[in-house]
């Protein structure tokens, strides 16, 4: 059992998690992740990308947005509480060298995936653009923490509630038309987010990282349920990656088997939130009630 | 007591079979197929042990399972005894007389198969380890005084759990290091319920406890910690690695990435390690089988366990796609009579050139083409040869690919100085499991390949033998 030494909301439905774990914090790197499992009797397996780690303390810092059964059930655990399985950390580290300027884009929750890498980039003497994408202001996150560690942070919004209204490939668009040099860029984000901006930079040959989020299980190679096609070969995202180059990804397979178990998913979120509601109306009446039926 | 027949008597005797579920119940449910011989049943089959003064059986078993004496045991009565006397060379009894190609071992030495039917050993042994878990008068071995030696194993499948219950035994402090949430490697989510519970797992799993085998999942040898470290700052004097054959082995085709298709490992592994077949509590998904038709590349057990699976999930068609013949089929041959008794139907001599799928990126089909057999190839077994122009569409849903798995490479890749052959697989000596690092041993399917249970336990204990006695003499 990994038990939650700090929980607490970034933005709506997206929760910073704070979880013991010696091990994990000790021999992490910059672009690893962890496969978490909440409930100890029929749990699914999950990646999370570990977004920093303590090793004086012991802890690993997850940020998880609420978006499945899993996430939500992480969403709702309060400090004390535990997680049944935290293993890890798996996957390639992030490639950290000196490549001159780089250029960090994060979109949505994809800033906390990124965010470890930039702190590393940084470390390594880069000139750090930072690009975070948004749909509205209230849903940013990190933004002291990428201001600290970048050089330049631009924020682009859907709506235009922050930084600039739009996308976070027309503002690296502009950077490059404004003739800025730009040696290296890790995009990290929805897919059809790090597929376009793999289109930008394919045309001027800026080598361009991605990290992939399939679906896996157990996350050491064993499965091959997280397979992508990169360059025409068949890649495991869990140990060859999850960081590809991004002008070699196909995209398209990978958006399609990420919906492979979407009706499963719905079903189950409906489920949960059923009982989420259930417990909010027995908690009202008695609240009295155990720690294990709080809802957030 | 049933008194003991004269040995001419015991040839008369048939065979006992085991009684099994009826074939078309069984199919729809994950419940165990065999159902196990009653205390009748194994003293008859019992009486028909000849008690030879070298026991070939014995010699057969990759653990050395004292097979005469446990035989005299059940014809006393003493089942717990019998139970005793087989766990003194077996930590798995419950396991082994369920998944052993008894047939190929201790069975098919026995004297009696060449002109009878061989003793049911696996049956026997079966019946002893039900018998004494439903007592739960668990008769464990005795542990040697403490030695004060720490030994890692790291993975916990049958080749990591018989070195881990020997090298207790002799009185080492011996951890079991798992990648997984839970213990039992290929025995958790490889092999389906309806073949092996997992309760039979857990229930030997606690037994090892009981040992004093310490357990640790969630570590990922290589990943959460290194084998440097397991040595230099956790203090093991010798480690264990038993961490399988775990790599899906993929065809290669055009196709392969649609969503439906996958690798036996994962299909099995969501099935019986995450619990999918219980659709109703469990939060891992499994494409839907239910009314649709399934298609297993492949013809080992592997291959069966997952056309199995399928049927048992619900599916209308369920298919064996082999590229040879039934006679050239590496599954044991109980599987393929299940299998085919259950409803599966059989397409030997086809092998899958092409994978199909709509817009979405889902599998509708697959390009077959027909095989005949042509001179024999290096196996042994007869080429097969594609028959030009007859291939042809048959739609799926669902294919899972079950044509063999790979050496994972995660511990070998972080473990400097450890010598690997060109399969990957680690290079250990075949008597002592020595690799080319001190204090590092290597057994099971990791340096043999993909084999069977009982043959990585035996590796385990070679193992178990050989880290000892480096242990007690420090000399490698």
């Amino acid at each position: 059992m990994f038990v939650v030494t700090e929980a607490r909301t970034l933005a709506p439905d997206i929760r910073l998690i704070r979880v013991g774990a010696p091990r994990i914090a000790r021999r992490r790197q910059a672009g690893q992740f962890v496969i978490v499992r909440v409930d100890a009797e029929f749990g699914e397996r999950i990646p999370l990308t570990i977004a920093d780690s303590d090793e004086d303390d012991g802890t690993i810092t997850l940020i998880v947005q609420g978006v499945g059964k899993t996430t939500k059930l992480l969403n709702m655990l309060q400090p004390g509480e535990t997680i049944a399985d935290v293993v890890g950390p798996l996957g390639q580290p992030s490639d950290i060298r000196n490549f001159g300027t780089v250029v960090v884009v994060g979109g949505g929750v994809g800033t906390a995936i990124a965010y470890p890498t930039a702190v590393a980039l940084k470390r390594a003497g880069n000139h750090v653009i930072g690009i975070v994408g948004a749909r509205t202001k209230d849903i940013l996150i990190l933004e002291q923490e990428m201001g600290a560690t970048t050089d330049e942070l631009y924020f682009m919004t859907d709506d235009g509630s922050y930084g600039e209204r739009g996308f976070v490939t027309q503002k690296l668009q502009s950077l490059l038309e404004e003739g800025r040099n730009i040696d290296h860029v890790l995009a990290i984000g929805p897919i059809p987010m790090m597929q376009a901006i793999a289109d930008v930079t394919r045309p001027r040959d800026i080598s361009t990282i991605v990290s992939l989020n399939p679906i896996m299980v157990d996350g050491t190679g064993m499965c091959g349920g997280c397979r992508v096609l990169v360059g025409g070969q068949s890649k495991f995202a869990c140990v060859d990656g999850p960081e590809f180059d991004a002008h070699d990804v196909d995209f398209t397979i990978l958006a399609q088997r990420n919906t492979m178990y979407r009706r499963h998913e719905r079903g189950a979120l409906e489920q949960l939130e059923l009982t989420s509601e259930h417990c909010c109306q027995l908690r009202l009446q008695h609240p009295d009630v155990g720690p294990d039926v709080q809802a957030p | 007591m049933a008194e003991r027949l004269p040995p001419k008597e015991r040839t008369k005797v048939p065979r006992q079979e085991m009684p099994e579920r009826d074939a078309q119940e069984r199919a729809c449910n994950f419940d165990e197929v065999n159902l196990g011989f009653e205390s009748a049943l194994a003293e008859k089959e019992a009486q028909r042990c000849l008690s030879c003064t070298d026991p070939k059986c014995m010699h057969g078993c990759p653990v050395g399972v004292q097979v005469r004496e446990f035989v005299d045991l059940v014809l006393e009565g003493n089942y717990l005894d019998a139970a005793a006397k087989i766990r003194e060379d077996n930590v798995l009894p419950a396991v082994t007389g369920r998944v052993c190609p008894q047939e190929n071992q201790c069975e098919g030495a026995c004297i009696l198969s060449k002109r009878f039917a061989p003793l049911a050993i696996g049956h026997l042994e079966r019946f002893v380890a039900d018998y004494e878990r439903a007592t739960g008068q668990v008769g464990l071995p005795e542990r040697a005084p403490a030695t004060g030696k720490k030994v890692a194993v790291v993975g916990s499948g049958p080749a990591g759990l018989s070195c881990a219950g020997d090298l207790t035994l002799k009185g080492h402090d011996v951890t079991v290091l798992e990648a997984l949430h839970e213990i039992g490697g290929v025995l958790v989510y490889g092999i389906p319920e309806f073949r092996l519970p997992k309760e039979i797992v857990r229930g030997e799993v606690e037994n090892l406890r009981r040992m004093g085998v310490e357990f640790e999942t969630n570590v990922v040898v290589g990943k959460t910690v290194t084998m440097d470290e397991l040595f230099d700052e956790e203090g093991y004097e010798a480690v264990f690695i038993a961490t399988g054959a775990g790599l899906p082995r993929f065809m290669n085709l055009p196709g392969e990435h649609l969503g439906g298709v996958y690798s036996a490992n994962e299909f099995l592994t969501r099935v019986n390690l995450m619990k999918a077949y219980d659709t109703e509590h469990s939060d891992s998904p499994i494409y839907e089988c239910r009314d649709r038709n399934v298609a297993v590349m492949g013809g080992g057990n592997t291959a069966m366990d997952a056309v199995r699976s399928a049927l048992r999930l619900g599916a209308k068609n369920a298919y064996i796609v082999y590229r040879r013949g039934e006679e050239e089929m590496p599954a044991r041959t109980e599987e393929v009579h299940h299998a085919r008794d259950e409803g599966v139907q059989f397409m030997n001599l086809h092998n899958p050139i092409e994978f199909l799928g709509n817009d979405e990126g889902y599998l509708t089909g697959v390009q077959l083409i027909k095989m005949e057999l042509g001179e024999p190839d290096d196996s042994g077994r007869r080429r097969p040869v594609p028959i030009e122009g007859s291939e042809f569409v048959m739609p799926i849903d669902v294919a899972v690919i079950a044509i063999g798995t790979g050496a994972n490479p995660l511990v070998q890749a972080s473990t400097p100085g450890l010598d690997t052959n060109k399969w990957g697989y680690i290079v250990a000596d075949d008597q002592t499991l020595r690799t080319s690092r001190r204090g590092v041993f290597a057994g099971g399917d990791i340096v043999s390949g993909a084999a069977t249970v009982i043959l990585a336990m035996g590796a385990g204990r070679t193992a178990a033998k050989s880290i000892h006695q480096y242990l007690e003499t420090g000399v490698w």
